[in-house]
């Protein structure tokens, strides 16, 4: 699935960065934060609950948690907290990691 | 022991208004914050954006007074700063960059705002259907606008929104309002003590005039929000307004139904907690300084209590003068002296609230809504589920909670906690402060155990 787009994206006219995200190449103006460029890409879903259902970033500000995506092999990172790097590997992430489990804090 | 006389967690207005008088007074000012540029929700990156996107308005612009106000050889500012842990000391735990410290200070002061109240109902899981804060902060960090988006709810964060659309150009297509006459009505007699606010009064009347000008098409008393989304991602979102069905097709479909406090790092400190019937949520119990019921912390801003940004600004300075006096850099006499404008701007800008709070309450159907609804969207938990829990025994917001896992996510009941509350309440507002605040606990943000670990209980940083 792949919404044209659900924002309208401002022409890129400073530095730039790319990134991957599943396996596709994607510039996206530096100093953005990742699930802005994600939601700018195609504002399709990012993360898969534990049921299956599609999920993307919600509230923007580090509060809902539905903006997780593997950066790096590293999974349950907020995209809404984080910036663009450059050559960064994203990845949706594909159900639960064992952060919310019971016994983990 | 710590270079820091005082810590502050959180740069909003609150914060930096907080920071920039106590560095002024001759305090040392750690100012931490998560996200990565100082500004809060309501400045938002105002910092770089200062000339550019004239369409977020002068009140937004005029946050950049804050910002540069941190600039004092007094204040060190950690941006992507995140604080997980506040014990007694008091002790700051945050994290940067995937590293933990610890730094304590005789006093610290909470500033970590508010977060939109949640506005569940089926549908609103949708990738397509966020909260028009978050909207509004693509706007402001990433020029990103909104394109065919739909706006749902009610308050005056939804004509600000409406109306930085407007501006920037991308009208919505529609507003979906679910205030009803009823309680216009209810909020009338509120309307003469608004009339201190009168500038704010003022302002909000402009917005709705602007978002009438612009042609945007208003639907009011709605309720039954529901929304599907087809194979292009597309939402569908009905409702029923005066009675009739309406059906809108949308790209965004952005809801709001107001803001409460984010108690998560006040409750795991064991601050005291009162229940704010107009507010329909929790807030940290404090004296007229912002001074809570734990030695060494104070509150202020919006995670005191929603006042808005300019009662934020006037309660963080309240909360460092009283700070300077107990230092010993000011007397008694001089911090009430020198309270007297943040004094009468506070209760300028406090004065709209009880008519804010009575004319965009929250519908019932906010508060507690149909059983098909997942009201934890960390562990898909419904409505339905907790109403059948309730039949089953557990009556409690914790018992609930253990038993169906509603709120034991990554999100720690940010999203979910205030529903539950009101589903036990079975809709009532005025049953909801009755059910004690589900316990916080440290970390109060997910941390890495690796993250933790390297942390001992004695080891302590000068940032
Ligand atoms: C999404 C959103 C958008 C809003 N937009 C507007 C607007 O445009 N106009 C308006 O008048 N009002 C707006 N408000 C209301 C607004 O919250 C307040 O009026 C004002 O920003 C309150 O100021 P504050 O200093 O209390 O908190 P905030 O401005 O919210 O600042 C709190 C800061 O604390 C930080 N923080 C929180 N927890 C932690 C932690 N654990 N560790 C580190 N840092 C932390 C946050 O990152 C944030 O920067 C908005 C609210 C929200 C939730
Ligand atoms: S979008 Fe809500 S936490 Fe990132």
């Amino acid at each position: 699935m792949k919404i044209a787009s659900r924002f309208l994206t401002p022409p890129e006219t400073g530095e730039v960065v790319q990134f991957h995200y599943e396996g596709e190449a994607i510039t996206a103006p530096a100093g953005l934060s990742l699930a802005a460029a994600l939601l700018a890409h195609s504002g399709a879903f990012t993360r898969q609950t534990v049921n299956g259902a599609p999920r993307t970033a919600f509230c923007m500000m580090g509060v809902c948690f539905d903006c997780l995506v593997e950066v790096d092999g590293m999974p349950n990172t907020q995209a809404c907290m984080i910036r663009v790097r450059s050559g960064m590997v994203v990845k949706r992430q594909m159900g639960l990691r064992g952060l919310s489990g019971g016994n983990d804090v | 022991m710590s270079e820091f006389d005082l810590i502050i967690i959180g740069a909003g207005p609150a914060g930096m208004s907080a920071a920039a008088t106590a560095a002024n007074g001759g305090l040392h000012v750690l100012l931490l914050d998560e996200q990565q540029q100082p500004g809060g929700q309501i400045y938002r990156n105002v910092g770089q954006n200062r000339a550019s996107r004239g369409w977020l308005g002068a009140e937004y612009a005029s946050g950049a007074r804050l910002v540069d106000a941190l600039d004092h050889p007094g204040v060190t500012v950690q941006s992507g700063a995140t604080v997980w842990r506040l014990g007694s000391g008091p002790r700051v735990v945050w994290s940067q960059n995937g590293v933990s410290h610890i730094t304590s200070a005789p006093h610290v002061l909470l500033a970590g705002g508010a977060q939109e109240r949640p506005v569940p109902f089926p549908g609103w899981t949708l990738p397509g259907v966020m909260t028009a804060g978050a909207a509004q902060i693509l706007m402001k960090t990433a020029g990103m606008l909104p394109q065919g988006a739909v706006l749902a709810g009610s308050g005056p964060l939804l004509y600000l929104v409406a109306a930085q659309m407007i501006d920037a150009g991308c009208p919505p297509k529609a507003l979906v309002e679910t205030q009803t006459p009823r309680m216009m009505l209810a909020a009338l007699p509120y309307l003469p003590k608004a009339a201190f606010a009168a500038r704010v009064l003022l302002k909000g009347l402009g917005l709705i005039r602007k978002i009438r000008k612009a042609g945007v098409r208003r639907y009011t008393a709605a309720s039954g929000f529901e929304a599907t989304s087809d194979a292009s991602g597309v939402i569908h979102f009905s409702f029923r307004s005066k009675g009739q069905q309406q059906d809108l097709t949308c790209a965004l479909l952005l809801t709001h139904q107001g803001v409460i406090p984010s108690t998560h790092i006040s409750r795991a400190a064991g601050i005291t907690h009162e229940w704010n019937a107009a507010q329909v949520a929790f807030q940290p119990v404090r004296d007229v300084w912002g001074a809570t019921d734990q030695p060494g912390l104070h509150v202020a801003g919006d995670g005191a209590g929603i006042g808005g940004a300019e009662a934020a600004t006037a309660s963080g300075d309240l909360a460092a003068l009283d700070i300077l006096h107990a230092s010993g850099r000011i007397s008694a006499d001089t911090r009430n002296q020198r309270a007297a404008t943040a004094r009468a701007m506070l209760f300028r800008s406090r004065a709209i609230r009880p008519f804010l709070d009575a004319a965009y309450r929250p519908p019932a159907e906010t508060l507690s809504p149909p059983d098909d609804t997942i009201i934890c969207r960390c562990e898909e938990v419904t409505a339905g589920a907790i109403r059948q829990g309730m039949r089953e025994g557990p009556q409690g917001h914790r018992q609930i909670k253990t038993s169906l896992r509603v709120g034991m996510g990554p999100c720690q009941g940010r999203m979910c906690d205030a529903t539950v509350r009101g589903i036990l309440s079975a809709g009532k507002a005025s049953r909801m402060g009755l059910i004690a605040p589900p316990r916080a606990r440290s970390p109060i943000k997910p941390t890495k155990l690796g993250e933790m670990a390297t942390l001992t209980n004695d080891q302590e940083e000068t940032a």
